[in-house]
C-alpha cells in the first residue's frame, strides 16, 4: 500500500472511527447495561498477589496517563519545565520508573491471571485481549522512553499539536509521519485502546467514585418524598 | 427532635434450636445464584465459636465498624476518608472466600456416567467456583454444636476478659456448653457500610429503614465488605457487585414476614417498628462503651407520647406506622423490659436488631449449688451461669455485665413467677421477692410470659403498612407508573465485560 495512505489511515481514519466507537458505545453501554458498570475486583478470590499486582500497576499507569494527560493539555509548561537539564532528567527517569512500575504489575496481573484457577474463571477473552493490548502498549512505551529519549519534549512539542489537530477536525499528521517506528506503534495502538475501551473492563475509570469526599456520611433515600 | 421510623427486630436466643431453617429459606428465596453461592444472609452461628466468616468479630483483624480517636469525630476504621485512595486499589483487611469457605457441590453425574468397576462410584465434592474436585475444608458452620471445638469455640473472640477457670469451664468434659446465634445484616442506625461506600451505592431507606445496595451504583469497590463489623455485606465474585440482606423487602412491602422469620421454627423471632430521634445519632454513636446501650435507648421514642406523634406526623410518618410502632413487640422487649440488647454496641454503628440473651441452661456451673433453692442470692445460678456472664457481657454489653445481668435475672424471675403459679414448687413469697430484685412485676412478668410463650404469627411480626401506592400515587397516575415499571433490569444484570 502507498504509506501515505497507510498513514492517513492510520492516523486520521482510525482515531475518528476509535473516538467515536468510545464515545458511542460508552453512552449506550451506560444507558444500556449501567449493571456491568463495575471494577469487577478479584481480591475476594485471591487476596495475597493481588496486592503486589494491583496496587504497583495502578499507581504506575495512573502516572502514567495525568503525565500524557498534562503534556497533551498544558505542552507550553511542559517544555518550560524541561528548558533546565537537571529537570529534564528527574522527569524522565520518573517517567520511565512508573513504566517500569506499570510494567512489572502488568507481568503480575496476567501471571496471576492465568495461574490461579479461581481467577481464571472470572477472565474473559476481552480481558486476555486487553491485557496483551496494553502489555505491547506499556513495553513500547518503555522501549520509547528508553532507545527515543526526551519524549517528554517531543511529545509536547509534536505529538500535543498532532492530537490538538485531531479534536479540532482539522488533523494535521505532518508530526507523526516524521516518527520512528516504535512511537507510530505506540500511538496507533493508544487509538485501538480507545476503541476497545467501551467493550472492556477498563470502564472502571469512568466511574471512579467522585462525590465520596464531600458527601455526607449516611446516605437516606426516601421514596416519593424529599428528605424532611 | 427529627422522628423516623424503623422495621427492628429482637431474636430470643433462649428458643433458638439452631436448626437453620431461617438460613435455608433466605438461601432458597435470595442466593442460590451463581457468584452468591457462599452467602448466608442469614447464618446461625454455635456460641463460643469463631462465626461465619471465620473470627468476624476480631476487629484487630478486619477492621470493621466505627473507632473515636481523641478529635471528638467517628471515623471509619477501616477507611476513612484518608484512605480511600489507596484502599480503592486493595483492602488489606478485606476477608477474602477462604475466610468464608469455597462452596461445593458434589459430582452426581459421576453415579450415573461412572464406566463399569469392581467399586460403587462415588459423587465426589467438587468446588462450584473453578469446578475442579476439592477436598472440603471448611463451611458456612463448620463448628456447629462445637465441632472441632479446640480450633473454633477456643478461638472465640469472646473469650477475652475470661479468666482460665472460666475458660475451662466452657468446655469441661460432660459439661459443655452452648448456644445459637443467628445472624442476619442489623439495619443499623449508623451503618458503616453506607458510610464507608466511595460510590455511595448503599443507603438506608427514609421510610423503614432497612439498608440497601443499589446494584447499579455499586462498582466493586468493596468498602462496605471491610467496613461492616458484622461482615454482612457480602461480595457477589461474579457480578462484581456487594449484596446484602435486604429484609425481605418485597415481602414487607406485602404485609409478609421476611423469609427466615417467617420459617423460624422456634419462633424466636420478633419483628416492629421503632420510632427515632435521628438527631441524637452521632451524639449517641460517640458515647463511651458502658453508656452505649443506654445512648441507644434513649433514641427511642414512646410512641404514646403525643408530642412524639405530633412530631411524627410533621415528618409524614403516617398513622398506619404509628400504631404499628404503638403495638410493636420490639419496643417491648428493648424498651419496656429492657430484656433486648444489641450485638457488639461497640462497634458504634446501632444495630437495630436486638437479642434476648439466652439463659439456657439453668443448671450453674458448681454442681452442688444446682438444685439448691436456699441460697441468699436468688440469682446464684445466673452469676455463676455455666455461659460466664462475661461472655455474654462482650457479645451483648459492649463489655459490661450490668443489661446483660438485667436481662437475665428478669427472665429468670418470669419463669419463678410461672412456676409458682402453675406447678406451685416454688413459694408466692419467694417468686414475688424474685421479681422485686429484677425490677419486675407481676403484670409485666405475664406480658413477658405471653409474648415469648404464647405468641401467635400477628403478636410477633406486626409489620407496618409501608404505603408504597400512595407515595406513587403523590408522583404520577398509578396506572401510567404500572405500565412503566417492572422487576428487575432493561437487558438483565449481566457481568460486564
Ligand atoms: C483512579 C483510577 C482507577 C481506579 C480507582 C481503579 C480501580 C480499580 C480496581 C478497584 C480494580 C479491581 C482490582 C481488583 O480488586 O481485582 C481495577 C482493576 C483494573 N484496572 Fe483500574 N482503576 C483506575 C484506573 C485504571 C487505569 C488508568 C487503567 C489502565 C488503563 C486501569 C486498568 C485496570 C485493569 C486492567 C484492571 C484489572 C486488573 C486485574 O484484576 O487483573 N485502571 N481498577
Ligand atoms: S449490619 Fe453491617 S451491613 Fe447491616 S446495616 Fe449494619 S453495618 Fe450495614
Ligand atoms: S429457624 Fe429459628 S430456631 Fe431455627 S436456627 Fe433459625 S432462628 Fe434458630
Amino acid at each position: 500500500m502507498n504509506p501515505h495512505v497507510l498513514d492517513q489511515f492510520l492516523f486520521i481514519a482510525l482515531p475518528y472511527v476509535s473516538l467515536f466507537t468510545f464515545l458511542l458505545m460508552t453512552i449506550y453501554r451506560y444507558r444500556q447495561q449501567s449493571f456491568s458498570f463495575s471494577s469487577l475486583s478479584s481480591q475476594f478470590l485471591e487476596n495475597k498477589q493481588h496486592f503486589w499486582t494491583v496496587v504497583p500497576f495502578h499507581y504506575g499507569i495512573l502516572a502514567v496517563t495525568v503525565g500524557h494527560l498534562i503534556a497533551f493539555l498544558i505542552p507550553r509548561s511542559i517544555l518550560a519545565w524541561n528548558s533546565h537539564p537537571l529537570r529534564l532528567y528527574v522527569l524522565e527517569v520518573s517517567a520511565l520508573a512508573c513504566g517500569l512500575l506499570t510494567l512489572i504489575g502488568l507481568i503480575g496481573l496476567m501471571l496471576r491471571r492465568g495461574t490461579t484457577t479461581r481467577i481464571r474463571k472470572v477472565t474473559s477473552l476481552n480481558d486476555w485481549i486487553l491485557f496483551t493490548m496494553l502489555l505491547i502498549q506499556v513495553v513500547s512505551g518503555v522501549g520509547i522512553a528508553l532507545f527515543h529519549p526526551w519524549g517528554s519534549s517531543w511529545f509536547a512539542s509534536n505529538l500535543s499539536p498532532y492530537l490538538w489537530s485531531i479534536f479540532k477536525l482539522n488533523p494535521d499528521i505532518s508530526y507523526v509521519t516524521a516518527m520512528p517506528h516504535l512511537v507510530k506503534l505506540h500511538i496507533v495502538l493508544a487509538f485501538l485502546t480507545i476503541g476497545f475501551f467501551p467493550f472492556t473492563r477498563l470502564v472502571h475509570l469512568l466511574v471512579i467514585p467522585n462525590p465520596y469526599l464531600w458527601r455526607k456520611t449516611q446516605v437516606v433515600r426516601w421514596y416519593g418524598h424529599p428528605q424532611k | 427532635m427529627q422522628v423516623r421510623s424503623q422495621v427492628s427486630m429482637v431474636f430470643h436466643l433462649d428458643k433458638c434450636i439452631g436448626c437453620h431453617t431461617c438460613s435455608v429459606a433466605c438461601k432458597n428465596v435470595w442466593t442460590d445464584r451463581k457468584g452468591a453461592e457462599y452467602m448466608w444472609w442469614n447464618n446461625v452461628e454455635t456460641k463460643p465459636g469463631t462465626g461465619y466468616p471465620t473470627k468476624w468479630e476480631d476487629q484487630e483483624k478486619y477492621q470493621g465498624g466505627f473507632e473515636t480517636n481523641g478529635d471528638g469525630k467517628l471515623h471509619i476504621k477501616s477507611t476513612s476518608k484518608t484512605k480511600v485512595v489507596p484502599n480503592i486499589f486493595h483492602h488489606p483487611n478485606m476477608p477474602s472466600m477462604d475466610d468464608y469457605y469455597e462452596p461445593w457441590t458434589y459430582d452426581y453425574q459421576n453415579l450415573f456416567n461412572a464406566p463399569e468397576g469392581s467399586d460403587q462410584p462415588t459423587a465426589e465434592p467438587i468446588s462450584m467456583i473453578d469446578g475442579e474436585k476439592i477436598d472440603v475444608q471448611s463451611g458456612p458452620n463448620w463448628d456447629d454444636d462445637l465441632g472441632g471445638s479446640p480450633i473454633y469455640a477456643e478461638n472465640d473472640p469472646n473469650l477475652e476478659g475470661l479468666t482460665e477457670q472460666q475458660r475451662l469451664q466452657l468446655s469441661s468434659v460432660e459439661r459443655l456448653v452452648f448456644f445459637y446465634l443467628p445472624r442476619i445484616c442489623n439495619h443499623c442506625l449508623n451503618p458503616c457500610c453506607v458510610a464507608s461506600c466511595p460510590s455511595g451505592a448503599l443507603y438506608k431507606r427514609g421510610e423503614d429503614g432497612i439498608v440497601l445496595i443499589d446494584q447499579k451504583k455499586c462498582r466493586a469497590w468493596r468498602s462496605c465488605v471491610s467496613a461492616c463489623p458484622y461482615k454482612k455485606t457480602y461480595f457477589n465474585w461474579f457480578t462484581g457487585k456487594s449484596e446484602k440482606c435486604i429484609l425481605c423487602f418485597p415481602r414487607l412491602e406485602t404485609g409478609q414476614a421476611p423469609a427466615c422469620f417467617h420459617s423460624c421454627v422456634g419462633r424466636i423471632r420478633y419483628l416492629g417498628v421503632l420510632l427515632y430521634d435521628a438527631e441524637k445519632m452521632e451524639e449517641v454513636a460517640k458515647l463511651p462503651d458502658d453508656e452505649l446501650v443506654e445512648g441507644q435507648r434513649s433514641m427511642i421514642l414512646d410512641p404514646f407520647d403525643p408530642e412524639v406523634i405530633a412530631e411524627a406526623k410533621k415528618n409524614g410518618i403516617s398513622d398506619g406506622v404509628i400504631e404499628a410502632a404503638q403495638d410493636s413487640p420490639v419496643y417491648q422487649f428493648v424498651m419496656k423490659w429492657k430484656i433486648a440488647l444489641p450485638p457488639h454496641i461497640e462497634y458504634r454503628t446501632l444495630p437495630m436488631l436486638f437479642y434476648v440473651p439466652p439463659m439456657s441452661p439453668v443448671q450453674a456451673s458448681k454442681p452442688e449449688d444446682t438444685i439448691t433453692h436456699n441460697s441468699d442470692n436468688l440469682f446464684h445460678d445466673i452469676d455463676d451461669s455455666r455461659v460466664p456472664m462475661k461472655f455474654l457481657a462482650n457479645l451483648f454489653g459492649a463489655g459490661h455485665e450490668g443489661p446483660v445481668r438485667y436481662a437475665l435475672a428478669k427472665q429468670k424471675a418470669v419463669r419463678w413467677h410461672r412456676r409458682a403459679e402453675t406447678v406451685g414448687d416454688i413459694d408466692r413469697e419467694t417468686a414475688d421477692r424474685m421479681l422485686r430484685e429484677a425490677n419486675c412485676t407481676r403484670e409485666e412478668a405475664e406480658e413477658i410470659y405471653k409474648l415469648t410463650a404464647l405468641c401467635t404469627f400477628e403478636d410477633r411480626f406486626v409489620i407496618p403498612p409501608m404505603h408504597r401506592e400512595q407515595a406513587i400515587e403523590m408522583m404520577k397516575e398509578p396506572h401510567e407508573h404500572r405500565e412503566e415499571v417492572g422487576f428487575g433490569f432493561v437487558g438483565g444484570p449481566r457481568r460486564g465485560l
